[in-house]
């Protein structure tokens, strides 16, 4: 396949064109969507497995997939939707493989508690709770971070996030509520204390 | 009705996706903790919405590395497709790869001699 250079038109700017043309075959259309997308990719990748490499590696496999799998694609969601579900995917694998070979991946511990003593006007600043939410967030356990992560941020269905993840719905509900409960714990400390039988509750 | 009874459903009703049944709502109507725990909730959720709208940078070279690799994986699809499901022994693949560009028959020629190497050793 001969690919002419110097002399691309130029690419649509609408994603769900772009994804049209890819889906034909275009190479280059293709190239646009990853470099239009893999920046968020890799946000989400490194927030579900909290690791830079793993990150990497995550987004590698997802768009390798994404290309594989572009046929398949019906554009009934978002271009970003679908390729969110396979970074979801992709990085529940690697979790996976990861766990096998270290074990504290699994440590289902609350983690270290967040220092209680804040001063009343940086808890109002919204930069702060910004900063402690996401602390909060990489204490999470893996597999309740992915499902908040996916719930609460990139606002993925419960069947969506059951489904990339090999669980039930009502399993990642259950997730979602302790994930939401153990945060809530972490970033407002000193607060309504029913959280400490947390770890009676195993999911 | 307790507080602790209240744990889960708190936060699956601050999105506002399911609402508090009877019971609940009158514990809460009534419970400043429980209406404090909600603002709390509420305020998570916000912030956690905030995220979305956020960007990691990936160190340099992730997105070159990418295109690398989908660029290799096209190569190796069309060069399947040149091959047409036959099983044609390597250097045949060669010689038909060679027409749609010398570096998707590099590809394939290392792939296959990593590939092998276990098997040699
Ligand atoms: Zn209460």
């Amino acid at each position: 396949m001969v690919v002419p250079h110097g002399s691309d038109p130029p690419m649509p700017a609408d994603l769900a064109d772009l994804v049209a043309l890819a889906k034909e075959g275009d190479h280059q259309a293709f190239e646009e969507l990853v470099r239009r997308t893999y920046s968020d990719s890799y946000t989400l990748a490194l927030r579900l497995t909290g690791d830079e490499d793993d990150a990497r590696d995550v987004v590698q496999e997802s768009y390798l997939r994404a290309y594989r799998g572009l046929k398949r694609f019906r554009g009934d969601a978002q271009f970003t939707t679908w390729l969110y579900r396979i970074t979801a995917n992709c990085a529940s694998n690697q979790l996976r493989r990861r766990a096998r070979h270290r074990h504290e991946e699994l440590d289902e511990e609350l983690g270290p508690v967040v220092d209680a003593s804040h001063d009343p006007a940086a808890l109002a600043d919204v930069a702060d709770l910004r900063s402690r939410v996401e602390g909060a967030l990489e204490e999470l356990p893996p597999r309740l971070r992915a499902v908040v992560v996916l719930r609460d941020i990139y606002d993925l269905s419960h069947e969506a996030i059951a489904a990339e993840l090999g669980i039930s719905e009502s399993a990642a509900k259950v997730r979602l509520h302790r994930a939401r409960r153990k945060l809530r714990a972490q970033v407002f400390p000193g607060r309504g204390d029913d959280q400490d039988e947390e770890s009676a509750h195993a999911v | 009705m307790r507080c602790d009874d209240l744990g889960d459903v708190l936060a699956a009703t601050a999105d506002g996706s399911v609402s508090l049944d009877d019971a609940a709502r009158r514990h809460v109507e009534r419970c400043l903790r429980c209406q404090a725990e909600l603002v709390q909730y509420r305020k998570l959720l916000r912030t956690l919405r905030t995220l979305r709208t956020e960007v990691l940078e990936p160190a340099p070279g992730l997105l070159a590395e990418i295109l690398a690799n989908v660029e290799a994986a096209g190569e190796r699809h069309a060069v399947r497709s040149l091959l047409s499901g036959r099983r044609v022994a390597y250097l045949g693949g060669l010689a038909a790869a060679t027409a749609a560009g010398a570096g998707a028959a590099i590809v394939i020629a290392t792939r296959s001699k990593r590939a092998r190497l276990p098997l040699a050793g």
